[in-house]
């Protein structure tokens, strides 16, 4: 019968060479999945296109950014290290261009996942799993191994008959390159990520010299290996059984998210396809396969929406090449919505709503999170002041009966350059101050903190018998600039001990 | 080789053997499994030539890194004093007063003094110092043996009532228990000091032990009964009471005379710690 369909096609269709078929099976369908099933492995076949244009852009412009933010430099003086991007866990301090976050400040890098996660929301529930088909690292290093593969070992067809084919000299040689080239590519991606923890050009000289530190060894080594298995060994089993965010993503989906799409209504009936046939009353998929031989997950999109799909469009890349040939119009695998499939088999106009109570929402959560976070950069203060009450003892009876109470103030000057700071009290006003160190004090009391540091003072307050009110008493440090007047406030309680 | 043979209920391969008609069946381990088995087997026998591994009569195999646990640990110990070393040669050459004035000193003097109170203070006087019967607090105005960071130094070196021949040293006779006092001037006694601490009192008991006080008193507590440091004796007219504050504990000491005991820290702890832990206690309170 194969035989029969490829002469057929060959004298009824000159063009025939012209629309390469394939018999490229799914390996992840439904049809063909059980439990404890190997894996088939997939051989993806190069497309060319809008859409592979686009990921090769954004592989390059993401790989740019993990290769190159490490090497760029910021000048912050003399106290502080150069680097823009920096996270210096052995200072306690992470630096991101202009922003410098204490970890007492840990709050932002809680801000930045939740708007992470809210802008995958967004962007999930108005195209789908973008974030997975294009951005993901997975995804990008998986395209970057797929494309050495490709380089070294040939299409789809060719590494077919290489994987099938006995051990030669040249398939050996082709696997030890491409192996080769794959760890060497896994040892660069883990060898850029320790930049981020440590002065980059200093640690490149002391990797180079065989002298960085254990830790940044083992984590290249460590790096590596999972570049290396997850990129090219597992590949899409990572989307389909490790990674958590598709199973969760399939929440902000609806039938109104664009996702890649088979316009089941214009494709079907499928049938192959002889040159000069009518068109009518068949649909305009002649079943070449070409969708399901360029898929990196091993699925074929003609079976719907599915849980394998990461959303890239190399498929409508696949079909569109196919289309023009045969004279049928673009897109008949397209990003579209599983509503836009309903209202055009029942003759309606298609439409696309991105504006939906759902994506109102999402849009509307993440702008609050942008405000409330740029809000609390712009008013960022560079004093810090924690106040940490004594508890054991709660309170201390003095020998005359007055009550002490005493504090541990953790003044921070996050400032670049040594700064002298005005302490003051209010709440009680018959009070005694005493500062350990000093010895007692007439409020305003002046101290100096180092640049970029935190200095504790204990303070201990006395009040006398006739001066204690009520049990606690609301009391209010400030811990005000010299010079600039800039000032931070802490409350604390006082406590006396009297019903 | 005999054709294998197939149980016919599951379909799968027997192992030939048989009991009273129970044949079992060829389900073998994951190959995945078997291989990690073995490659555990290979790791332990490397595991034996590298490492220490083998108990003997008198000893035991080294291996041929020849590492131990204790090294590593006094390995570490060594790095961190060594790191350590700069601080500790300052603060030993500090006097305490210019360890207080030097914010950077003082921030490792407490660091340091908080793990060594922890360690060994704070069975008696408690977590944050705050004392408890019999033992006193760290954190007040009142000072038995004196508040300032030399006293405090002192009597963390030498202890109260300890076996160092300097030792802080005290005793207050057992007025009943001896029968030095009767016990109904040992209650006009009691009236006496609750007088003097400024509370309500039976007059004509206070005034019948106000000669009692000066004879049997005075000469440690004072003629007003304010106390006297240099000989550990509390002050009896303010608000604080080592040992409770009602009549019945003020006579309950007057009878025995009890007295606390602490040990000297010279020997077991060093200068330094003494030093930091000074500076500690000083800071908990402000001394005086």
């Amino acid at each position: 019968m194969g035989t029969h369909t490829v002469i057929t096609m060959r004298n009824a269709m000159p063009a025939a060479a012209e629309v390469e078929r394939s018999d490229a099976q799914a390996s992840n369908s439904a049809a063909n999945r059980e439990f404890y099933k190997s894996r088939v492995p997939i051989h993806p076949k190069l497309v060319h296109g809008t859409y592979r244009r686009i990921k090769w852009i954004v592989m390059a412009v993401t790989l740019a950014i993990y290769y190159v933010v490490p090497w760029i430099r910021w000048d912050r003086g003399p106290h502080a290290p150069d680097q823009a991007v920096l996270v210096d866990l052995a200072h306690e301090r992470f630096y991101f261009f202009f922003v410098e976050i204490w970890p007492q400040e840990v709050y932002y890098i809680t801000g930045l996942l939740i708007l992470a996660a809210v802008a995958l929301f967004l962007v999930t529930s108005l195209f789908g799993r973008l974030w997975c088909g294009y951005a993901c690292p997975q995804t990008v290093w998986t395209d970057l191994f797929i494309y050495v593969e490709n380089l070294i070992e040939g299409d789809r067809n060719a590494r077919i008959r290489l994987a099938a084919g006995p051990w030669t000299a040249s398939k050996i040689t082709k696997r030890v390159s491409k192996h080769a080239t794959w760890l060497v590519i896994a040892v660069l991606t883990g060898g850029a990520w320790v930049f981020y923890f440590t002065d980059a050009p200093a640690l490149a000289h002391d990797l180079i010299a065989g002298s960085a530190p254990l830790v940044a060894y083992g984590t290249i080594a460590v790096l590596t290996f999972t570049t290396y298995t997850l990129g090219g060994m597992m590949r899409e089993q990572v989307c389909t059984y490790m990674c958590p965010w598709p199973r969760i993503q399939g929440a902000m989906m609806d039938k109104e998210s664009l996702q890649v799409t088979y316009r089941i209504d214009r494709g079907e009936p499928r049938a192959h396809y002889r040159k000069g046939e009518t068109w009518d009353g068949r649909g305009d998929c002649i079943d070449c396969r070409q969708c399901v031989a360029v898929c990196p997950m091993g699925i074929d999109i003609r079976d719907g929406a599915q849980l394998e799909c990461i959303n890239c469009g190399l498929c409508i890349d696949a079909c569109d090449d196919v289309m023009p040939r045969i004279g049928r119009p673009l897109r008949l695998i397209a990003y579209d919505t599983d509503a836009n499939v309903l209202r055009r088999q029942r003759h309606e106009k298609e439409r696309f709503r991105f504006v939906r109570p759902r994506t109102i929402g999402y849009a509307a959560v993440l702008g609050i999170v942008c405000l409330i976070m740029l809000g609390g950069l712009v008013t960022r203060s560079s004093i810090g002041l924690d106040v940490i009450r004594d508890r054991n003892p709660n309170f201390v009876q003095l020998a005359d009966g007055s009550v002490r109470n005493a504090y541990t103030l953790k003044l921070m000057n996050r400032a670049d350059k040594p700064r002298d700071f005005y302490l003051t009290l209010d709440g009680v006003d018959d009070r005694r101050v005493n500062i350990i160190g000093l010895g007692f004090v007439t409020l305003p009391v002046k101290l100096s903190v180092e640049a970029d540091k935190v200095r504790a003072v204990r303070v201990l307050v006395t009040v006398p018998r006739t001066g204690l009110h009520a049990g606690s008493q609301d009391i209010e440090f400030t811990l005000r600039d010299a010079k600039t007047g800039e000032d931070r406030k802490a409350d604390a309680v006082f406590i006396s001990g009297a019903n | 080789m005999s054709k294998p043979d197939i149980d016919h209920v599951s379909g799968t391969e027997t192992t030939g053997h048989e009991w009273d008609g129970i044949r079992e069946l060829n389900t073998p381990l994951p190959r995945w499994w078997v291989g990690l088995f073995y490659l555990c087997i290979i790791w332990a026998i490397g595991y034996w030539i590298v490492m220490p591994a083998w108990p003997g009569i008198t000893g035991y195999t080294h291996g041929i890194l020849n590492r131990s646990q204790r090294d590593v640990v006094t390995a570490e110990v060594d790095a961190l004093k060594a790191a350590r070393h700069a601080r500790e040669t300052e603060l030993a050459h500090a006097s305490l007063q210019q360890i207080q004035s030097n914010p950077d000193l003082l921030q490792f003097a407490m660091a340091a003094g908080r793990t060594t109170f922890a360690d060994n203070c704070a069975a008696c006087h408690g977590a944050g110092g705050q004392g408890g019967h019999g033992y006193p607090n760290l954190n007040d105005d009142v000072w038995l043996w004196g508040g300032t960071l030399a006293d405090i130094e002192h009597t963390i070196t030498v202890g109260v009532r300890s076996t160092d021949p300097n030792t802080r040293q005290s005793q207050m006779p057992a007025f009943g228990r001896d029968g030095i006092l009767k016990p109904e001037q040992i209650d006009d006694l009691t009236e006496y000091v609750v007088h003097i601490s400024g509370r309500a009192a039976n007059a004509p008991a206070v005034a019948r032990a106000a000669k009692l006080f000066a004879d049997n008193c005075a000469a440690c507590h004072g003629p007003a009964g304010k106390g006297n440091q240099e000989m550990g004796a509390p002050n009896l007219t303010d608000n604080d009471w080592l040992y409770g504050p009602t009549r019945a504990d003020i006579r309950d000491q007057i009878w025995n005379g009890r007295g606390g005991v602490m040990p000297t820290w010279a020997g077991r702890l060093s200068p330094e710690e003494i030093k930091a832990l000074a500076v500690y206690v000083h800071s908990m309170g402000g001394g005086e």
